[in-house]
């Protein structure tokens, strides 16, 4: 499995490698171990951190006068009750899934190039889910009852209700975040030990140490190490299908038309893979640029990326046709296809008609090889699927909600400032952690890259 | 004797380290250890371990997880707080089918990453082996095999002599 091998492809073409010939295992480590130990802070870091800090800061206002007022600073009235924060949390949530599906499917299916790309894709991972999080404690109103959501014995004799699909999600999402962060601090712990063993300055050889736990690389660690990995990337891998499959619930369980439908699970699931992808090359195509890694994060990663990017985004496009079709198979007189009308016609078919220039028509162009290998395209493709997919739970979520079954009761849905307050302070909170994480951590697997290596297999004489 | 912990060789690449270690464990030393920067294949038999209990441990977590939810579940619904909602049954199991695969995911890898520390002796902070100054670059570029002074069949000069047949990069004591 030498990673030096070149293959050729249909064209003639030499598949771009995995990683660049002429790496060693000296060599790697000491390049990934550098950005953390000894690369200075530049300006455009400490720059683009505080951009993004002071935006963390405008999420604190927001949510800070959240508490003050409650949630009548936001757009929701009735009937749309579910705003911004479903919308935002159902985004943030998907966009995480790539990490998931990367750092444990691809394991188990032996793709090897993950290597280079799963250690940031984790991380995205584990600040996407904590962005999403925000959501649903600020939207409960009152949010010092937020613990009313767990199964905690109380002096009120209330337990929560089990066949809600509420109640699902809280231990799917809180689920999903605790292993996600084992996960990723399990594959962190070898590589904590090299920076350990490189740093020459006491604190962060403590630090590091200290967060290494001793690892000293024996084989018999190594050996139940690698079990205990792929044990976690095999009960990842449904939980990660289960996490979105249980959001789509709290829609599908509904009888809301536009939200009854049985294709959401398997369509929220390639959703979110799809702006998870995404959200990959829009942190990715940076970070090898400005870190010099492209010798590690290759053309094929991004090409590998596109091509996810490409089929997700067809499972998707099959959703949104499925739903059509049911309207009209359902008939003219149905409510399924008064729901496809207004949103063909409606007083929102600016963002329906967004959200198919964004998630179908326009990333159709990753068809073509040459887009799939340009950064600077895709960059600007990752972008529309993540405005897309940001449209489509504004679709689903608003559309559904603003026409209620009685036309005297529809309404519609104006976000306010402050929502847009708090969408943003996400973004700032989400992109500070990420400019944080470049720094303190080694955001390239070291020991996955030396797997990757030729001289990485022992040969048997 | 009772200052040296052990004799570690340094080797250049993992093939080597296998063949030693491999020769090593087949001369009768039992109480030895392999280290890699990375996870090399066949090292772990190479010295003679080959099953570890990760797994067994992941089963038994995942299955408390799984009678944990479900239990958790029944008892709230049919005997803490019963409430009837549209006349369904209060153990409605398939209502409670999600709650009770996310617990058996959240224990079953809890207990495997949790069981993987625990047999590896984790965390330890402190370790003979770190006072081997060249061990530092275990975790980076190096391969090191370590003949403990426990084992038997240990004896300083003799041991070193067959390490040195080894040809390994150096040989360092390792003091206790």
């Amino acid at each position: 499995m030498s990673t030096q091998d070149i293959v050729l492809d249909r064209e003639g073409l030499a598949e771009v490698p995995v990683i660049e010939p002429g790496h060693t295992l000296a060599s790697v480590t000491e390049k990934i171990s550098d950005i953390v130990l000894v690369r200075p802070l530049s300006i455009g870091w400490v720059a683009g951190f505080l951009a993004c800090a002071s935006l963390v800061g405008v999420l604190g206002v927001a949510v800070g006068y959240l508490f003050y007022k409650g949630t009548g600073i936001w757009g929701i009235n009735i009937p749309v009750g579910w705003g911004f924060a479903i919308v935002n949390f159902v985004w943030w949530i998907g966009i995480g899934h790539a990490g998931t599906l990367i750092s444990a499917i691809l394991h188990l299916l032996r793709q090897s190039w993950r290597n280079s790309i799963n250690r940031f894709a984790e991380a995205m991972t584990l600040f996407a889910v904590m962005c999403a999080g925000v959501f649903p404690l600020i939207h409960v109103g009152r949010p010092w009852l937020a613990y009313w959501l767990f199964p905690i014995p109380n002096t009120m004799g209330v337990w929560p209700q089990f066949r809600s699909p509420l109640l699902w999600d809280v231990f799917a999402v809180s689920t999903y975040a605790t292993i996600s962060a084992v996960f990723w601090y399990t594959g962190l712990i070898p590589d904590l030990a090299t920076l350990r063993d490189r740093a020459t300055t006491p604190i962060p050889r403590f630090i590091y140490g200290a967060l290494a736990l001793g690892w000293r690389g024996e084989a018999r660690h190594w050996h139940r190490y690698e079990s205990a990995y792929l044990l976690l990337a095999g009960l990842s891998t449904p939980l990660v299908l289960s996490v979105h499959t249980v959001v789509s619930f709290d829609f599908a369980i509904s009888i809301m038309p536009g939200w009854h439908t049985t294709v959401f699970p398997p369509y929220f699931v390639a959703g979110a893979i799809y702006s998870g992808f995404a959200m990959v090359l829009i942190l990715a195509i940076p970070v090898r640029a400005v870190y010099n890694l492209k010798d590690m994060i290759t053309e094929r990663h991004l090409e590998n990326a596109a091509k996810v990017m490409l089929a997700t985004g067809l499972i998707v496009a099959y959703g949104y046709i499925l739903e059509i079709y049911m309207a009209w198979y359902s008939g003219p007189k149905s409510i399924d296809w008064f729901t496809v009308h207004n949103r063909f016609f409606g007083p929102y078919a600016g963002p329906y008609w967004a959200l198919w220039i964004c998630n179908i028509i326009i990333p159709q162009v990753l068809w073509i090889k040459s887009v799939r290998r340009s950064p600077f395209l895709l960059f600007l493709i990752s972008l529309v699927v993540l405005a897309g997919m940001w449209l489509e739970r504004f679709v689903i979520v608003i559309l559904s909600l603003h026409r209620d079954f009685v036309p005297s009761s529809w309404g519609m849905y104006y976000p306010t400032k402050w929502d847009w307050a708090t969408y943003f302070g996400t973004i700032g909170l989400f992109l500070m952690l990420i400019f944080l994480f470049v720094r303190v951590l080694p955001m390239i697997s070291i020991f996955e890259i030396r797997m990757l290596l030729p001289e990485a297999e022992a040969k048997h004489k | 004797m009772s200052d040296l912990n052990g004799l570690m060789a340094e080797f250049g690449s993992a093939t080597d380290l296998v063949e030693a270690a491999k020769a090593t464990h087949r001369s009768g030393y039992n109480d030895i250890e392999a280290y890699s920067p990375f996870p090399v294949h066949g090292l772990s038999e190479a010295i003679g371990f080959h099953k570890d209990r990760v797994g067994l441990i992941c089963l038994i977590g995942g299955l408390v997880g799984m009678f944990t939810g479900f239990g958790l579940q029944y008892w709230v619904s049919t005997i803490a707080y019963p409430i009837n909602i549209g006349g369904r049954p209060l153990n409605s199991w398939p209502a409670f089918v999600i709650v009770t695969f996310e617990l058996t995911v959240l224990f079953g890898g809890l207990s495997a990453v949790g069981g993987m520390l625990f047999l590896n002796d984790l965390p330890r902070p402190h370790h003979p082996v770190f006072n081997v100054p060249q061990f530092e670059r275990a975790s980076q570029d190096r391969f090191f095999l370590c003949v403990f002074a426990a084992d038997p069949k240990f004896d300083a000069p003799q041991t070193r002599r067959f390490l040195e047949g080894l040809k390994p990069i150096s040989i360092a004591e390792v003091p206790e």
